[in-house]
């Protein structure tokens, strides 16, 4: 079982106690706790089976405008106060710093409403195990899969956040997630792909069999690929990718890389830098949402942001120190994005395909190739040709190319928005950009 | 050296007894116990932005038996806890039997020293590096926007009790300095980021001013940034420079060959071995037994001495990289690869330095003779899809090559290329095999595991170059 309030809290009030005591003038703490079971199969047998089973403290004391942080994963009282001496040891050679601060008091979150973010269902290792034999059963029903890797994993946290200027609150949150990597071969390729549903309750998550089948089937349209020549071309983003641009743009507006300069959007606010059909909403309490909160990891009460309007910028993402260096509230986004989706566009699925006579539907990328100070994007890519409409070939071995300051004013967006994780994006078509083959 | 049955209930009798219960009918399996103590100091925007230090304690059980892996973690060392977990393993496990395998290579050699970097240096001195790399930059040139210099040090002990009552143990120090700077010249921005590091002491790596060194070249990648052009685009010759970039031969290579994959057959490696992938004249190796770098191991994760390895021999390959579970079941033996992130993982194969050995032609040489093509001296990081065999990595210093000669820096680029045939391009091998300044991690399945590269200059005769200029 996973610990409750009490004990979390008896905890926290004990690092804060401590810490006051030693001459620490504010100070906050975590406490959480953690439990999860994860079940392996391999084609149609169990390969592996774990348990974990973790607490986590971590403390920031302050002495003035001056601060260091602890963190641990051994919550004996006797070490608890090793380490909070040595953290205020280290707090007082630290260099002051202005911006240091607990959040605003008012700022605090007050009410804390049930997100329904805590299923206590328990999924016992032999229903796992039966989930995951009628997964890979149905995953490898077609001869040309050859290997079926899939897992279950069911965790349930808690944690308290408590600081010194009487903020104490915490809540349980539950997650559930089947995922499935199949491998399929035929006389001149081998290919992986993957499914995966990720859940807050176990009843929502996806049924075994369509799992396995879907995986299954995006392995095998992906044999016999080709590699396509070096040119411009509209390039359209499967879900599980366009939701990336998404948290790209995140990355760029964090009121942290805004700060230190480093971000290609500093300075927009109120500028277009999207196309001005393109709404981006930041919705923290969407009931079983996957990046629902009724906090940030300071305390701080987080309400929905309009990050984008019709393409103009609003927001940033601010927390409570970088918000005190730019002179901006705290929004309740320390520690990122909460909900971030796209609103939907108004263009179908089948008429975003078949847009242009040709483009390129990309399914997966790979590389690092997102650079939030220049905006320039390259990365490895594996996807399909389209022509009027319809999957034509699988490509791979190519790149595309392009810099987030066009390529955000150049998105149209299907209706086909679906809240499945906790960024979210219709598919997406990017006229102009470069892909790099042969 | 820490000892792991002082602070609780649990002596080593009761952990011997409880192991050796539990595996008894298992195949393989250990009780891992570690302690690690870090710290991360960050100077950041003119300021030290954090201060934290951390520390862990933990213990990882583990039993197999034929194919399967049953693992238990927990953060409480305890009898309670310890036989909680022992349930667990052996419920997962009830109805395979199998023999246990007693037998684990001994080494005495040591690759590196017991030491606690994070001791070795006081916290003042620290400051005083961050505060003077901060001024040095800012005074050296009116471009420099912004510094952030960081220390990250670590000392992580841990315990190996197996079946019968073995234990062997390691403690292993490292260490990372690291400058990222952004300039700022006529409307544009670029960083430029450098490190150093492995398992010695902060000042091993930091005498003479050092600090100094890691710095200019910060500044020097970034300065050549501000000057870059948009990188072509399509098929090219690519020059390698010596040392880091051999990130390539990691993602294109290592990955795929490391024993899991093989053995589950999802590598486009598995049915290889013995065959030539790649031109005469290539030799790669996975060391872990050099001294002080950033990947070398005293044992591995399991126990086993680590080696040097060699995976391609002029051209041919000649062995996987094994832990004790794989090489188990492909009638093989571990090469001191099964390496794990930290006691709530399970282990996996994994590299350690992976090296490409010399040859004798010179870097002059490869440039002279590309018509068309690009330069790669430095680079972020890279990843591979290990079935496909298509890897990806991004320059984060290049250059064109025109007729012969060293041209304009490009921009940031990703270069993809397919991992089977991609040595088979490589037409030069030089004569300047360099190590890398020990700053790499490498993920595999949700684990990184620090590693170090190594490689002399080469000459690619073919592969993709991901810009935007056609």
């Amino acid at each position: 079982m996973v610990k409750d309030q009490e004990f979390l809290k008896s905890k926290a009030s004990y690092c804060l106690d401590l810490a006051k005591k030693m001459g620490a003038t504010d100070a906050s703490v975590t406490v959480g706790h953690s439990i999860s079971e994860t079940v392996n199969f391999r084609n149609k047998s169990l390969e592996a089976s774990d348990r974990s089973d973790g607490l986590a403290l971590s403390i920031e004391t302050y002495l003035g405008k001056r601060r260091s942080s602890i963190s641990s994963s051994n919550l004996l009282n006797e070490n608890i106060k090793t380490l909070i001496e040595k953290c205020f040891e280290t707090t007082k050679i630290t260099p002051e710093d202005e911006f240091n601060s607990l959040p605003d008091k008012n700022l605090l979150a007050k009410q804390i409403s049930s997100l329904n973010l805590y299923d206590e269902t328990r999924f016992e290792n032999n229903k796992k195990i039966k989930y995951l034999k009628d997964l890979e059963e149905s995953a490898s029903s077609n001869n040309q899969i050859i290997n079926t890797e899939s897992s279950f994993t069911e965790n349930k946290s808690n944690f308290i956040l408590a600081n010194s200027d009487g903020f104490c609150d915490g809540y349980k949150t539950s997650s559930f997630a089947a995922s499935c990597v199949t491998v399929a071969k035929d006389e001149n390729s081998m290919e992986r792909d993957y499914e995966f549903s990720s859940k807050r309750h176990l009843s929502d998550i996806k049924q075994a069999t369509d799992l396995g089948n879907k995986a299954a089937k995006q392995t095998i349209r992906k044999l016999s690929p080709k590699k396509i020549g070096s040119e411009k071309i509209s390039i359209i983003f499967d879900k599980r990718i366009s939701k990336g641009m998404l948290s790209a743009f995140a990355s760029a507006i964090s009121a942290s890389a805004i700060a230190r300069g480093t971000s290609f959007l500093k300075d927009k606010i109120d500028e277009q830098v999207f196309a001005n059909s393109i709404n981006v909403i930041d919705k923290p309490d969407i009931i079983k949402g996957m990046g629902s909160q009724n906090f940030d990891s300071e305390g701080v009460n987080s309400n929905t942001l309009q990050l984008i309007e019709d393409g103009i910028l609003k927001n940033y993402l601010v927390d409570t120190y970088n918000g005190k260096k730019l002179n901006l509230k705290s929004n309740g986004r320390s520690g990122g994005t909460t909900n971030l989706y796209f609103e939907k566009g108004n263009i179908s699925y089948e008429d975003l395909m078949k847009k242009n006579s040709r483009s390129l539907y990309i399914t997966e990328t790979i590389g690092h190739g997102s650079n939030i100070v220049t905006g320039d994007y390259s990365v490895g890519a594996t996807g399909f040709l389209v022509e009027d409409g319809e999957f034509k070939y699988p490509v791979n071995e190519i790149t595309i190319a392009g810099n987030f300051k066009d390529m955000f004013k150049n998105i149209i967006l299907a209706n086909d928005l679906e809240f499945e994780y906790s960024v979210n994006s219709p598919t997406m078509m990017i006229e102009g950009m470069t892909v790099a083959g042969k | 050296m820490s000892n792991f049955f002082n602070k609780s209930d649990l002596t080593r009798q009761n952990a011997d007894k409880i192991v050796s219960d539990t595996l008894n009918n298992c195949d393989d399996g250990e009780l891992y116990l570690e302690e690690s103590k870090s710290e991360s100091i960050v100077l950041d925007d003119n300021k030290i932005k954090s201060s934290n230090y951390s520390s862990d304690l933990g213990f990882g059980f583990r039993a197999i038996s034929n194919e399967v892996v049953a693992y238990s973690y927990s953060n409480e060392i305890s009898k309670d806890s310890l036989k909680n977990s022992s349930e667990n393993l052996k419920s997962t496990l009830k109805s395979i039997k199998g023999t246990y395998n007693h037998e684990i290579p001994k080494s005495n050699k040591k690759f590196y020293e017991d030491i606690n970097p994070i001791e070795q240096k006081s916290l003042d001195s620290k400051l005083e590096v961050l505060n003077k790399v901060n001024d040095f930059l800012r005074k050296k040139d009116g471009s420099v926007k912004q510094v952030t210099a960081s220390f990250a040090g670590e000392q992580k002990s841990i315990e190996i009790i197996r079946s019968g009552g073995e234990a062997l143990t390691d403690v292993r120090p490292l260490i990372r300095f690291n400058v990222s700077v952004m300039l700022e010249k006529n409307g544009r921005k670029e960083t430029g980021v450098y490190g150093i590091g492995g398992r010695q002491s902060y000042d091993d790596y930091l005498k003479n001013d050092n600090w100094k060194n890691v710095c200019e070249e910060a500044f020097r990648i970034a300065s050549v940034n501000l000057e870059s052009k948009p990188a072509p685009a399509g098929e090219m010759k690519v020059v390698l420079g010596p040392g880091w970039p051999a990130i390539l031969i990691h993602e294109a290579i290592g990955h795929g060959l490391e024993g899991d994959f093989n053995r589950k057959k999802t590598s486009a490696f598995h049915d290889l071995m013995g065959e030539k992938v790649a031109s005469e004249g290539v030799t790669i190796v996975d060391d872990g037994t050099i001294d002080n770098r950033r990947g070398s191991l005293t044992i591995d994760d399991e126990g086993t001495p680590t080696e040097r390895t060699v995976l391609i021999e002029n051209g041919i390959l000649k062995n996987f990289m094994q832990d004790r579970h794989n090489a188990r079941l492909m009638n093989t033996r571990s090469t001191g690869s099964g390496r794990r992130e930290n006691y709530r993982h399970i282990v996996l194969p994994r590299m350690r330095n992976t090296m490409m050995l010399s040859g004798n032609q010179t870097q002059d040489e490869m440039i002279k003779s590309v018509d068309k093509g690009i330069f790669a001296v430095s680079f972020g990081g890279g990843q591979v899809d290990i079935t496909s065999g298509k890897f990806v990595f991004n320059c984060t210093e290049a250059y064109e090559i025109n007729n012969g000669k060293i041209g304009s820096p490009i921009k940031g680029a990703t270069l993809i290329g397919d991992g089977p045939s991609i040595l088979k391009e490589v037409s030069m091998v030089g004569n300047d095999m360099m190590l890398d300044p020990g700053i790499g991690t490498c993920g595999k399945a949700g684990q990184g595991v620090p590693v170090g590269v190594a490689q002399p200059s080469i000459l690619i005769d073919k592969m993709t170059v991901g810009g935007t200029k056609l």
